[in-house]
């Protein structure tokens, strides 16, 4: 009888289920203030893709001025520009923007938090960064200052000494690389440090180190090497600005500094960054081979074992990037020794994402069919590395286009196949829509052949004797139809990215919907709504598992029995 | 030559083949770019079993163990397999002996490659990186040259391989010629150095392998191997002052009441300066501008006039000569064999 009966205040109790429209300033200023770890990762995610087209232009501009000898499409002021912006841009403007965007987004969530620990830092990193990519690309309008026109650094992404010094890089570009670099530095110090701190202390109840998902480990080690690697460059940075305005001699070679002090500090940060930018991408093959393969992930604490000591080796390793600095047979053999033993760790993963698909149900989602790519591209990637590291084939490699090819084989044939397994798998959870997996299967395929008729073939002209960031080269040295094969792949990647834009338009709007858990996953971001609140979680989840969603789905048989 | 017709250079590409190119590694003809060799066959030999090895598993374990919706089983997940110690242990060890034993073999390359007994009859050789051409300098025969490194080929049963002592004047330089050794950079205030030993006469092709500035690209590189008795007939030549002809006077009146002499040395003139390359012998070598163009009468005329044109970014400013200047500098260049 009394349940017809409303109490006098239920009216503020009721929440509208449609939104009042908003006017686009106030949206825009929702996201210009937000410290929401959500809102973040996707700008970085966004600001990221924005740079991945245009270092992608660059790249495409790049490969029409080399697919015929002695072409002159563009100036070699010009091609020497654009190699410089597509290495700087992609490192540091779109290679940790975009792995900062998906571990701000999905650590808090995969780790029961509500959000980063620290969320102003988070949003200071963020506009810092964002704010160096933009100062980078005004060099193009500034960078020559009182002197010309503008124009870009054309230094080279690790911009050697004494090539920077002010007798060499008259104007201001080199500045403005300088500064970029700097301030987006201090954006990823701070980024890693909000990671660190908020993986150490905002685990919700139950989990511990050992049942945090291997994702959150990748991160930890990640960001730990950010902090020792990134403080060496921006030491150098300012180390350079005071050489080019203060009159000091660090790397000014005409008043007696040092070009290989130069090289040390850059590949202190060099090398390390590698493994900065493979790590996520680890870290989401650890979540996604699983979830497609049925099975739990094959030796967790090896996994993490093996994470930990990829960290500390690759510190130790960044002077094989100096073998033709003519560092004596000792330091040659050292790093020899140091660069093979990382092999090791590597295999280990490799070996456990074999052992997790073995015996499993291997589904071929748009997701999976990019993380295949991404096994066998990076097993080659690590071969190749493995020659590289031999100092004697170092010597005759460096600096070809065999050693251009094998870290793009890392950085678009691993990272990026594993970004775009990562946009599949967890676009459905940012947006609420499925990725239209038909588009996906035709963004798969163009872009698999694009890649391996562009990366295969560039180790060849390397192994003929191409040195790379040569505007142009003689016609008889036979490396002119590999050149050409090269360039073509090029536009057939292109095409590919243009699809995978496509879809996520599309998708956005007309995408099926997905629901909380689409992929009937395991880790606690899927056991919020797609996608999920401003809050996270209404209540804090507890956790007796590395996979909690397993134990609610399987209550006869939880993980927690055998962990 | 902008653009260069498609079909005649597929035909070339496939008519010379890999090992055909001029700066293949795979067809060593030295002695460190042949141990370099063996050791690349070898790591390539490795690496493709491990890949053939893991990809293979790879491969199977995706084809069969692949979801089939037919199945009685579909909707039931797969024992779950949590990891095992004793699996973990093998691909851990077995893959630490691989490294030991490649770092072994590669460390024996290392040492013997950069700790070589010099023979006595080797011969010195220093080598100058600029922007962007090559300076060498053999202090012991009293020779400056650019460009064109000249060394004595090296017979095997009585090595007379050369040492190369390289630095740099301004930003860093790789000497790269892959059929004869691997790379060496050339550092300003660093001193390296690496030995070379062409087994056969001829010419040696390669370029500067380390970015150093605008027109790195065209600073390439030519070694000729020659016989005991072309070396030792080029030595004699190359330490004669520059040729004088009163014919072409006119030129070198043009060429001395220029800048010219402040960056070129021609001995015997009182062109000292030494920012550029060496003119002494200039119409001797094959090439000007490090390589780029063959030396013609019409190709140094338009070097001179607009050095850019070949070269742009190079250090070298036109001189802004008229018509007639130009012809009597050129004439007089070509003399200076």
């Amino acid at each position: 009888m009394m349940a017809t009966q409303t109490p006098v205040h239920a009216v503020l109790d009721q929440t509208s289920t449609t939104p009042p429209r908003r006017l686009v300033l106030e949206v825009l200023h929702d996201w210009i203030a937000t410290v929401d770890h959500k809102k973040i990762g996707l700008m970085y995610i966004g600001y990221a893709l924005i740079f991945l087209v245009v270092a992608g232009l660059e790249a495409i501009l790049i490969r029409i001025q080399l697919a015929v000898p002695n072409n002159h499409f563009v100036s070699p002021q010009t091609f020497n520009r654009l190699f410089t912006m597509h290495g700087t841009t992609m490192v540091f403007f779109v290679g940790m923007p975009i792995l900062f965007g998906f571990g701000n987004y999905l650590i808090p969530l995969m780790i029961g938090a509500r959000d980063m620990a620290f969320p102003r830092l988070n949003a200071f990193s963020f506009w810092i960064s964002a704010f160096g990519g933009t100062l980078l690309y005004f060099s193009y309008l500034g960078g020559d200052g009182l002197y010309g026109a503008g124009s870009a650094p054309d230094v080279g992404w690790w911009a050697y000494a004494p090539l920077t010094a002010h007798a060499f890089s008259p104007g201001h570009s080199t500045d403005y690389w300088t500064l970029a670099v700097l301030l987006s530095g201090i954006g990823t110090i701070g980024t890693a440090l909000n990671i660190v701190a908020t993986i150490l202390c905002m685990r919700c109840p139950g989990m511990k180190l050992g049942r945090m998902p291997l994702f959150a480990w990748l991160y930890l080690v990640m960001s730990m090497l950010v902090f020792v690697t990134v403080s060496p460059l921006t030491a150098a940075q300012i180390m350079l600005m005071l050489d080019r305005y203060l009159g000091s001699h660090f790397f000014d070679t005409q008043a007696g500094g040092s070009a290989v002090l130069w090289m040390h500090f850059f590949w202190i940060f060099g090398h390390p960054e590698v493994y900065v930018l493979i790590l996520p991408a680890f870290a989401y093959a650890n979540e996604i081979i699983p979830v497609f393969s049925r099975k739990a992930i094959f030796g967790y604490p090896a996994m993490v074992a093996a994470s930990v000591g990829i960290g500390f080796i690759s510190l130790s390793v960044w002077a094989h990037h100096m073998f033709t600095v003519g560092m004596g047979a000792g330091a040659n053999a050292f790093f020899t020794l140091a660069t093979m033993v990382i092999g090791v760790p590597t295999g280990i993963k490799i070996f456990n994402w074999l052992a997790t698909i073995w015996g499993g149900k291997v589904h071929f989602t748009v997701a999976m069919m990019f993380a295949v790519g991404f096994l066998f591209q990076f097993l080659i990637a690590g071969l190749t590395g493995i020659m590289l590291s031999a100092a004697p084939l170092d010597w005759q490699l460096g600096n070809s286009y065999f050693v251009v090819a094998h870290f793009h084989f890392v950085l678009v044939g691993a990272i990026l196949f594993m970004l775009f397994s990562a946009f599949y798998y967890w676009f459905p959870k940012m947006t609420g829509r499925m990725l239209s997996e038909r588009i996906g299967k035709w963004h798969f395929w163009i872009f698999l052949i694009g890649f391996h008729l562009t990366f295969d073939l560039m180790h060849i002209p390397g192994l003929l004797g191409m040195p790379r960031r040569i505007y142009t080269y003689e016609a008889d040295r036979g490396w002119a139809m590999w050149n050409m094969l090269i360039s073509s792949g090029g536009f057939i990647q292109a095409i590919g990215t243009l699809l995978f834009v496509y879809n996520m338009i599309w998708s956005y709007f007309k995408g099926a919907v997905a629901g909380a858990d689409p992929w009937d996953a395991w880790t606690l971001e899927w056991s919020t709504t797609s996608p999920p609140p401003d809050y996270n979680f209404a209540k804090i989840p507890t956790v007796e598992s590395r996979r909690p969603l397993w134990d609610l789905k399987h209550p006869e048989d939880p993980d927690s029995n055998y962990e | 030559m902008p653009f260069h017709p498609w079909p005649p250079i597929l035909a070339t590409q496939v008519t010379t083949g890999l090992g055909g190119s001029p700066t293949s590694i795979f067809n060593p003809a030295g002695t460190p770019a042949h141990s370099v060799f063996s050791l690349s066959m070898l790591v390539l030999g490795i690496t493709s079993g491990i890949f053939l090895v893991v990809a293979g598993l790879l491969l199977y374990a995706l084809l069969r163990y692949r979801h089939r919706p037919t199945d009685e089983n579909a909707l039931r997940e797969p024992a779950q397999i949590y990891g095992s110690n004793q699996i973990e242990l093998s691909w851990t060890v077995i893959p630490i002996l691989i490294v030991v034993m490649l770092f072994l073999a590669t460390a024996r390359v290392i040492y013997t490659t950069e700790h070589a007994a010099k023979p006595t009859d080797s011969l010195d050789v220093t080598v100058i990186g600029h922007q962007f051409w090559w300076e060498y300098r053999y202090p012991k025969l009293g020779i400056v040259t650019a460009n064109e490194l000249h060394i004595p080929v090296s017979d095997p049963k009585h090595p007379t391989p050369t040492y190369l002592t390289m630095s740099s004047a301004d930003t860093d330089h790789s000497f790269w010629i892959p059929r004869l050794a691997g790379k060496m950079d050339l550092i300003p205030n660093k001193v390296n150095t690496m030995w070379i030993d062409p087994q056969a006469a001829g010419l040696y092709l390669g370029q500067c392998a380390q970015y150093c500035g605008t027109q790195h690209a065209k600073m390439l590189l030519r070694v000729y191997a020659d016989t005991p008795t072309e070396f030792a007939a080029w030595v004699a030549h190359q330490r004669m002052a520059a040729t004088q002809n009163v014919a072409v006077a006119q030129g070198r009146a043009v060429f001395e009441h220029n800048a010219c002499i402040s960056c070129h040395t021609i001995a015997g003139t009182v062109a000292t300066g030494r920012f550029g390359p060496d003119l002494t012998h200039v119409a001797s070598r094959d090439t000007i501008a490090s390589g780029s163009v063959p030396n013609s009468a019409e190709n140094l005329r338009v070097f001179v006039d607009d050095p850019a044109h070949f070269k742009p970014g190079v250090l070298m400013p036109p001189m802004h000569l008229d018509a007639q200047d130009l012809d009597a500098v050129t004439a007089y260049l070509v003399t200076l064999k």
